[in-house]
């Protein structure tokens, strides 16, 4: 175990951690939406993930840009980014409606038991990745050189990248705004009722229906964001990119108490810091490993993970 | 006739859970529902309100059919419940539930109205506004429920056990209440076990037993009915 590599690095690890733990949010909480009003994990949500990372790079194929261009003026480059943006909320929001539609609600018209949503839940997941991966012969994908790494700030051996700085704030910005809708909206409020108390919610009004459309919808609009910072940040994709990710994101929702918006943003940044001290501690290879075994500790102490509450309950 | 079941029958799984229901309530009611535990009350209700689907039989309300009508939008047509247990939503607060009672409306003006009246009605809901639902003591959690069905402005108010677990002083008031909202316009089907208190506010009552209806008339007749005297009013 390396300690003093660890205390050397602290900051960049710090740094590094906190923007691979806001991708990890943004993706958690699709899962934690989902499971707060259904108690369904949502398996395919990895997917919904998935062609939101192909949608932008298919966007931005259409100005002629591949992973050997060079980068675009800086107003291109906004300009790019939104329509980035825009194709990877839209597809994701779409393909998280669409497995939403076809996978769930025939069986939930059907009363089916828990057990069924799980495999078509894997069914739906296997079938969109395996798609993407013949029709990409399963290779990898480049992205354009949007934005070059480049230091903002610098505290001692801590370099703040333009790069991390956006993906923090725009990761931070989503979440803020969908904990408002949350808590302020009136449809928010009906997405609180039914995870509280589904039959009450049925008596003041609300169309159960809609407001599980809603939640996947609002799921995959975060999973797009999330997707276009993953391609930024790791500069591929893949037909099983959203598969590896997917288990850090669901394992966030639990470590910070799935069905709890704030646990999802707190289970996400701090899976991302671990991994990256487990990485120095341990060396590269035991990142998962590493921290994973940490991840189980914190839920012997915490089962119901750190924030512990259901999306209604969770207050403000 | 405001609301009319017809024959209604209800599975839960292989068990019927109502034999052939028929009853109305007209206007203006209050019609009380009595019967011992499990006779079918809440079941009744939860049919009415659309949350069980009924397996034969027709609802009608307000003239139009709504066997069939998803609950929620029975809410639109003017049907609102106090259900069993009183269903509050405990992570939010007073407030909001009371606000969630107002969902299917948009007119805030008419919403704050009706908010006013509410507090009127539970001075105690005002004192307790910003609380959250689920630390609230079960007399002010049936105050809430109640509260909160009135916020959708019903035409037909279903009260499932107003009364359950509450201080005799509290049974009181909140059977003044139901009288006094029900003077202020508002139609009342009420579900009880203390049919004492039911019968001597309500117009009209029905007798529940296992699933079906044995005996109806008003509230005063069923409150010297000699067997309704032995079987549910106790020795008095």
């Amino acid at each position: 175990m390396n300690f003093s590599g660890l205390i050397q690095d602290f900051g960049p690890l710090t740094i590094t951690g906190l923007a691979q733990g806001a991708i990890i949010a943004l993706f958690a909480l699709g899962y934690t939406l989902v499971y707060g009003v259904l108690r369904l994990i949502n398996f395919a949500h990895s997917e919904v993930f998935l062609l939101g990372s192909y949608a932008c790079l298919i966007v931005w194929g259409f100005f002629g840009l591949d992973q050997n261009s060079a980068t675009p003026s800086t107003l291109s480059v906004i300009g790019l980014l939104l329509l980035g943006l825009v194709a990877a909320i839209v597809i994701s929001g779409i393909t998280a409606l669409g497995v939403e539609l076809v996978a769930y609600r025939p069986l939930r018209k059907r009363n089916a038991p828990p057990l069924a949503f799980l495999i078509t839940a894997i069914g739906a997941s296997l079938f969109i990745s395996e798609t993407v991966g013949v029709m990409t012969q399963r290779n990898i994908k480049g992205v354009p050189p949007l934005i070059q790494p480049r230091d903002v700030f610098v505290i001692g051996n801590m370099h703040v990248t333009n790069l991390q700085i956006l993906i923090i704030v725009l990761a931070l910005m989503s979440m803020f705004l969908l904990d408002r809708f949350i808590n302020r909206s009136r449809l928010g409020r009906g997405i609180r009722a039914v995870a509280q108390n589904p039959d009450s919610a049925a008596l003041m009004g609300v169309n159960k229906g809609r407001v599980i459309s809603l939640v996947f919808l609002l799921g995959g609009l975060m999973a797009g964001i999330a997707a276009v910072m993953y391609d930024l940040k790791i500069g591929v994709t893949r037909f099983d990119a959203g598969f590896l990710l997917g288990i850090e994101a669901f394992t966030a929702a639990v470590l910070g108490g799935i069905g709890n918006l704030r646990g999802a943003l707190l289970g996400g940044l701090l899976l991302g810091l671990l991994q990256n001290y487990a990485a120095s501690l341990f060396g590269t290879e035991w990142l998962h490993a590493a921290s994973f075994v940490l991840l189980v500790l914190i839920l012997l102490v915490r089962p119901t993970g750190l924030l512990g509450e259901s999306l209604g309950r969770a207050r403000a | 006739m405001l609301l009319e079941l017809k024959d209604v029958t209800l599975m839960y799984g292989r068990i019927q859970a109502l034999h052939g229901i028929s009853l109305s309530v007209g206007q203006g009611e209050i019609v009380a529902l009595i019967g011992a535990n499990g006779a079918g009350k809440s079941t009744t209700m939860r049919a009415i309100s659309g949350l069980r689907p009924v397996a034969q039989g027709t609802i009608t309300f307000n003239g139009e059919d709504i066997t069939k009508l998803r609950a929620d939008l029975r809410v639109v047509r003017g049907v609102s419940q106090s259900p069993e247990g009183r269903g509050i939503f405990p992570g939010m607060s007073v407030r909001e539930n009371l606000e969630m009672g107002a969902y299917t409306r948009r007119n805030r003006a008419e919403i704050n109205e009706d908010l006013d009246r509410v507090f009127t009605l539970f001075p105690r809901l005002k004192e307790r506004e910003k609380q959250v639902g689920g630390t609230m003591s079960g007399g002010e959690q049936q105050m809430l429920a109640v509260g909160r069905a009135l916020m959708s402005r019903p035409k037909l108010l279903l009260l499932d056990e107003p009364s359950m677990g509450l201080a005799p002083m509290l049974i009181q008031q909140i059977f003044d209440i139901v009288v006094e909202i029900n003077q202020q316009g508002t139609t009342v089907l009420l579900v009880e076990q203390n049919a004492q208190q039911a019968l001597s506010r309500a117009h009209r009552a029905y007798v529940l037993e296992t699933g079906e209806i044995v005996k109806s008339g008003t509230g005063a007749e069923l409150l010297t009915d000699p067997s309704v005297k032995d079987a549910y009013l106790g020795v008095a």
